[in-house]
């Protein structure tokens, strides 16, 4: 029950995107079509699960016996990119399926705020390993449905008569208030 | 040959137009208009004049700025937004809360997507959100109907005491509330006039209570109770049904709803807030393109539904 309540926070109420506001970068970039969002999606899930499994273990068994916990934001990026590099070079030799469908995101996300934030957070939240790697899931998740969202909605008003100097990045800022303002609903769904 | 008119389809017409369809909704309004005015008096009065007012007034004023003809249809749709943002706040709120309420549904939720007809969120409940999010103790604290002290919702009782209250109170209106959402009674004719001019469809508002007291069932509610309460009436029947942010097809339709019934009823039950209904309209109107990609209808001739 605990771990189906991380994902649930992690997807509806601490949503990276719409409570959070990390992660905006890719969220902007990849958001104007519905399939590369789906492949964006993916990749976000999966990397953020094993840079939760592998920050922890990091955290656990290197940092805090050596003491050097000042070392967490620099080690925990170069940790995450090198496993990320390592996993795409698997990808491409075991599973070329797979590799069509993560594709070109898994590098672009690598190194960025919301999978190294996912990973800080858990060290602050005090989460066991397997509580570690079910919020990088959902927070995977979340990211994927916030991102599916305004896909969605991005492709709507492709055509709509938008003022010219609100059009691309600012018109989707203003839509992703919005629905963050929507998913303030969720907040005190569950008692911290 | 000059009488052939070439055009592209549609080639059937209807004397319907934007501007009646709005109309229709404003006579669906005046029963819960009185009721307002009758249980919270000129303070009602004062924001609804107040938001109309200034709804207009805005929508004039960003149609001049962008330089667009100003329609009838323009004028009668931003009044309605209006109305229907006054009528889910309370009558306790100063006036020129209101004023920037219509100006964030007027500008932000409304033109900043291209104007009538391209808004992804209800301009109302968008606008509502916003103030309840910058003034949380203003739009929680609710006037008594007749008279000048404040009261507690029955939805806030609910959740706070573990109170219900008297359901001919409910039905009737009589008890602290948004302007417009108390009175059950007058807001089911309304509703009732809608459905039979066929202004609305009645998939959305009924899959919406269908899940509201499905939902109700299995977390062990009062069905009549979670239907009477807050804004559900209000909700169902006039913001989820809004033509340019609900989906246009009908499987979309029943997913809408019940998606809006579920919501509701989570924030309700388990949520921080006493009410979820604006909550919940706003989050399915932005899933509403991906389910109108998704559930499309059955193709004309075909016998099974096409899902994409």
């Amino acid at each position: 029950m605990n771990l189906f309540l991380i994902v649930v926070s992690a997807v509806l109420i601490n949503n990276f995107i719409l409570t959070k506001f990390l992660g905006l970068c890719p969220f902007v970039g990849v958001s104007n079509q519905i399939d590369a969002s789906i492949g964006m999606g993916g990749a976000v899930i999966f990397v953020m699960t094993i840079a939760s499994a592998v920050a922890w273990l990091f955290q656990t068994y290197i940092l805090n016996p050596l003491n050097i916990g000042f070392l967490q934001t620099i080690s925990y990026i170069l940790v995450i990119a090198a496993l990320v590099q390592f996993c795409e070079v698997v990808i491409n030799k075991v599973s070329p399926s797979l590799k069509q469908a993560l594709g070109i995101y898994l590098p672009l996300i690598t190194t960025n705020c919301a999978v190294l934030g996912v990973a800080i957070l858990n060290f602050r939240s005090n989460y066991t390993f397997i509580e570690s790697v079910f919020n990088g899931f959902g927070s995977g998740l979340g990211f994927t449905m916030a991102l599916l969202l305004m896909a969605g909605i991005r492709e709507r008003i492709e055509l709509a008569p938008i003022p010219r100097s609100l059009k691309g990045a600012s018109i989707t800022f203003i839509t992703a208030s919005l629905m963050s303002l929507a998913f303030l609903g969720f907040s005190g769904l569950i008692p911290q | 040959m000059s009488k052939l008119i070439v055009t592209p389809a549609p080639h059937i017409k209807d004397s319907d137009t934007v501007s009646k369809q709005m109309r229709n909704v404003f006579i669906a309004l005046i029963p819960a208009l009185i009721a307002s005015v009758i249980f919270f008096g000129t303070n009602a009065l004062v924001v609804i004049i107040t938001t109309v007012l200034s709804s207009v007034l805005f929508e004039v004023i960003i149609l001049k700025i962008r330089k667009k003809a100003i329609k009838k249809s323009d004028i009668s749709s931003s009044a309605l937004t209006g109305l229907l943002l006054a009528f889910c706040v309370s009558s306790f709120m100063p006036w020129w809360i209101m004023i920037l309420a219509s100006f964030i549904a007027i500008a932000v939720a409304k033109h900043a997507f291209g104007g009538l007809g391209f808004n992804i969120f209800n301009p109302a409940l968008a606008a509502r959100a916003f103030i309840l999010a910058s003034w949380p103790v203003l739009m929680t604290t609710w006037l008594a109907p007749y008279a000048a002290i404040t009261s507690a919702t029955p939805l806030e009782l609910l959740k706070e005491n573990g109170i219900s209250a008297d359901y001919l109170t409910m039905f009737i209106g009589n008890h602290a509330g948004s302007i417009g959402e108390t009175s059950a009674i007058a807001l089911l004719i309304g509703a009732l006039y809608l459905l039979v001019t066929r202004t609305i469809d009645f998939r959305v508002p009924a899959s919406y209570l269908i899940t509201v007291v499905a939902m109700s069932l299995v977390m062990g509610q009062d069905i009549v109770f979670q239907l009477l309460a807050g804004g559900l009436i209000l909700g169902a029947f006039f913001m989820a049904t809004d033509p340019v942010t609900s989906p246009v097809t009908k499987p979309g339709r029943w997913v809408f709803g019940a998606g809006c019934g579920f919501i509701t009823m989570i924030i309700r039950v388990w949520g921080g807030y006493p009410e979820g209904v604006c909550y919940s309209i706003l989050i399915m109107n932005a899933v509403v393109p991906l389910l109108d990609r998704y559930l499309q209808g059955r193709i004309f001739g075909c016998k099974r539904w096409n899902v994409v």
